[in-house]
């Protein structure tokens, strides 16, 4: 039990892209009640414009002095994806039978990892993404690497903006009413329009930070990254209540401590050595979120709706 | 309602995520007679994009050189060869789609593939039906020539279509062992395999051959393929006190769990069968790779006198993909294919016969010619005779050979 620390570590490095990603889900679910299948590939997108504003940097920067223009592009490019989805795609079915929505965006997901596999150059295979040259440190008994170090640091800083934008801001205030009912608040003279697009804008903005953590712990972005990252996020997103920002953030930790201790620790147990290990963890993940569904169905933090949004 | 409804819609995503990605892209036209003559298609099938592509384009180009020497050297008169490469993106499912297409082709004579061992088991059955022949120049698996129960001494051919120029697992992680005990001193290994035919027999063979030679196994692991995320396996090889790791699988996820092993500062080596043994293996993984170790089959390339001109051509077309690893095989094994049309037409006075098919295989099975990787011949099981196995060591940042030879018991 020794590793306990550092699995519990790595378990929480991986959570905070799930939850980053969840995000994306849950705030999109709570305003329009649609969920938007084609959010892991806004964050692949997102990963790919970051790779492109690397890539056409001048070679040898700093990767310090481009972390921060990557991220403008990664979000700027995911968030363009994502409210053109948004005006073209969902919103003229937004008065449309739930099912229409819901394959059109099976539909868009398809569509943008094709569109990546045959249009980005050499995105036929992952493409290296740079990676910070430095660490690791050794905190205590546990190893941070430079990627790790990056969603340490990004995870909670969106979080607290995220919590302080949607309670203190005007426009937080306007979605949590749109939220709660649409048409009265459009009735109190809310543009839910431009809310609508709001809450897909800042779930875009997280997927292109959850890319760059992802691109920085692996050193590689793909066009299919979005297929697994994306229904992890979304099992995350269930899992903490969707709907709630910060059952998404808390459903995605949970959902990756599960996965590193179930990695870890199942095979130890007697008489499961044959259920544990690497391969398996995505089921004792999907076993978790099937128990909490069925013990709690509105998920951790169940569905408080002054603070959907 | 909405909540059960999402309980039921999580339970079939469950489901789903094993299911991952759709068809098959990428496929030619098909071929035919043309005015001047008569066409010969050569198909292809290895996965051409997304996981083990880079190996899997080595062996799309490799044919079409051969098949371009073939209709410069106008080596079968009258009859000019073309090449439909399909794209098999590794699964199963996809090869087996692609091999029937490939059968429903009637100007296709023969087939150059597939890369991974468990695509093979999908299409053999397929082309033996067809009598349609099928030359792996990767697969490594040997039950796929040997029948199940090869480790027990029955060895039963299943499919008299099916041969391949690269030897055996059952040779490879035998060699991969001996150099493990022997030459790196080794004693204490961490086995890793990704649960497909290929990996999980390799790694199971190494395993035995380890124990066999003396060491140890500090313990066992699978992963899935398309997993990116090692840290809590690498958390548990660190503290297990191994001495060397060992992987039965392919480069995609080696090369991610190497660097992320060593990065969490645990600097034993990762070693690998020909699955590994790639140019992308070193390039994606980077720094983390060095001294790493991998077998592959046959002698290495680039050191063959015979193959400098392949590698030119390869070279000078600037064709993507790695040539290193299964180019030079699938040069030969599509150049049996030629010989084996040539005899063939050349037995029916310079015509293409309407049983060429069945002809060819029988033409295959006697091929005996010395091609740009080695000699090509095959014994009863469909198995080269060439037994060949080479250990390379990352060493600056590229694959460099440092044991050639073949396995002696």
């Amino acid at each position: 039990m020794h590793t306990l620390p550092q699995q519990l570590a790595n378990g929480l490095f991986l959570g905070s892209t799930y939850g980053l990603i969840a995000i994306g889900y849950t705030m999109v679910y709570g305003i329009v009640q649609l969920i938007n299948f084609a959010h892991g590939e806004i964050f692949m997108t997102g990963g790919f414009g970051a790779l492109t504003v690397y890539l056409v940097l001048p070679h040898g920067t700093s990767l310090w002095l481009a972390l921060p223009l990557m991220l403008i592009g990664g979000a700027a490019t995911s968030v363009l994806i994502a409210l053109g989805a948004e005006r073209f795609a969902y919103r003229p079915l937004r008065t449309a039978p739930r099912l229409a929505p819901l394959i059109a965006a099976i539909g868009l997901s398809l569509a943008l990892q094709q569109a990546v596999h045959n249009l980005y150059p050499k995105a036929t295979s992952p493409r290296v993404f740079p990676q910070i040259p430095s660490g690791p440190w050794h905190l205590a008994n546990i190893d941070i690497q430079s990627g790790d170090l990056f969603t340490l640091i990004a995870a909670p800083i969106c979080m607290v903006v995220l919590a302080l934008f949607v309670r203190k801001s005007r426009t937080g205030r306007a979605m949590q009413a749109t939220a709660q009912d649409p048409d009265t608040a459009q009735l109190m003279g809310i543009d839910t329009n431009r809310i609508i697009a709001t809450a897909f804008a800042i779930g875009a903005v997280f997927a292109a930070v959850a890319a760059i953590c992802y691109g920085l712990r692996y050193g590689q972005v793909s066009y299919d990254m979005g297929f697994e990252a994306g229904l992890k996020a979304f099992t995350a997103a269930v899992l903490g209540g969707i709907g709630n920002i910060y059952g998404a953030m808390l459903g995605g930790l949970v959902l990756g401590l599960a996965e590193a201790l179930a990695t870890a620790y199942i095979s130890d147990i007697p008489g499961m050595q044959q259920l544990g290990g690497q391969a398996w963890a995505p089921v004792w993940a999907f076993v978790l979120l099937i128990l909490v569904l069925l013990l709690r169905p509105q998920g951790l933090l169940g569905e408080r709706v002054a603070d959907r949004a | 309602m909405r909540h059960r409804s999402l309980l039921v819609l999580s339970i079939a995503l469950t489901g789903a995520l094993t299911v991952t990605a759709c068809g098959s892209r990428g496929g030619s036209k098909s071929g035919g007679d043309s005015a001047s003559g008569t066409t010969v298609t050569i198909g292809v099938d290895a996965p051409l994009s997304g996981q083990n592509s880079a190996t899997g384009l080595g062996i799309q180009y490799g044919v079409q050189i051969a098949v371009d020497d073939a209709n410069k050297n106008k080596t079968v008169p009258g009859v000019t060869f073309k090449v439909k490469p399909l794209d098999d993106q590794a699964q199963p499912a996809t090869g087996q789609q692609n091999a029937t297409s490939l059968v429903a082709d009637s100007s296709v004579l023969g087939v150059v593939g597939p890369l991974n061992s468990g695509v093979a088991q999908s299409m053999q059955q397929v082309f033996e039906t067809a009598n349609l022949v099928e030359i792996s120049p990767s697969n490594t698996n040997p039950a796929l020539t040997q029948g199940p129960n090869w480790a027990s001494g029955t060895k039963v051919r299943g499919y008299k279509t099916y041969f391949r120029t690269a030897t055996t697992d059952a040779l490879q992680g035998a060699y991969a062992a001996q150099y493990a005990t022997g030459t790196a001193k080794k004693k204490n290994a961490f086995v890793v395999d990704d649960k497909q035919t290929y990996g999980a027999g390799l790694a199971g063979i190494f395993k035995d051959s380890f124990t066999k030679d003396g060491g140890t196994i500090a313990g066992t692991d699978h992963v899935s393929t398309g997993d990116k995320d090692f840290s809590t396996l690498v958390t548990k090889i660190k503290s297990s006190g191994a001495d060397m790791l060992y992987y039965g699988g392919q480069y995609d996820e080696a090369s991610l769990l190497s660097k992320q092993l060593k990065a969490a500062g645990d600097a034993i080596p990762l070693m690998g069968g020909d699955g590994i043994f790639s140019a992308t293996y070193v390039s994606v993984g980077g720094a983390g790779t060095e001294g790493d170790l991998s077998t592959s089959v046959g002698s290495p390339v680039d050191g063959l006198a015979t193959a400098q001109d392949f590698i030119a051509k390869y070279k000078a077309a600037k064709y993507p993909g790695d040539y290193g690893t299964y180019g030079g095989y699938s040069y030969d094994a599509a150049t049996a294919i030629i010989k084996a049309v040539a005899s063939v037409a050349a037995a029916n006075g310079g015509k293409i016969p309407s049983d060429a098919r069945a002809k060819i295989v029988d033409g295959v099975q006697k091929a005996d010619f010395d091609g740009i990787a080695g000699h090509v011949s095959f014994d009863e099981f469909g198995d080269t005779t060439n037994k060949q196995l080479t250990v390379y060591q990352v060493t600056g940042g590229k694959w460099v050979s440092v044991k050639t030879g073949a396995f002696t018991g």
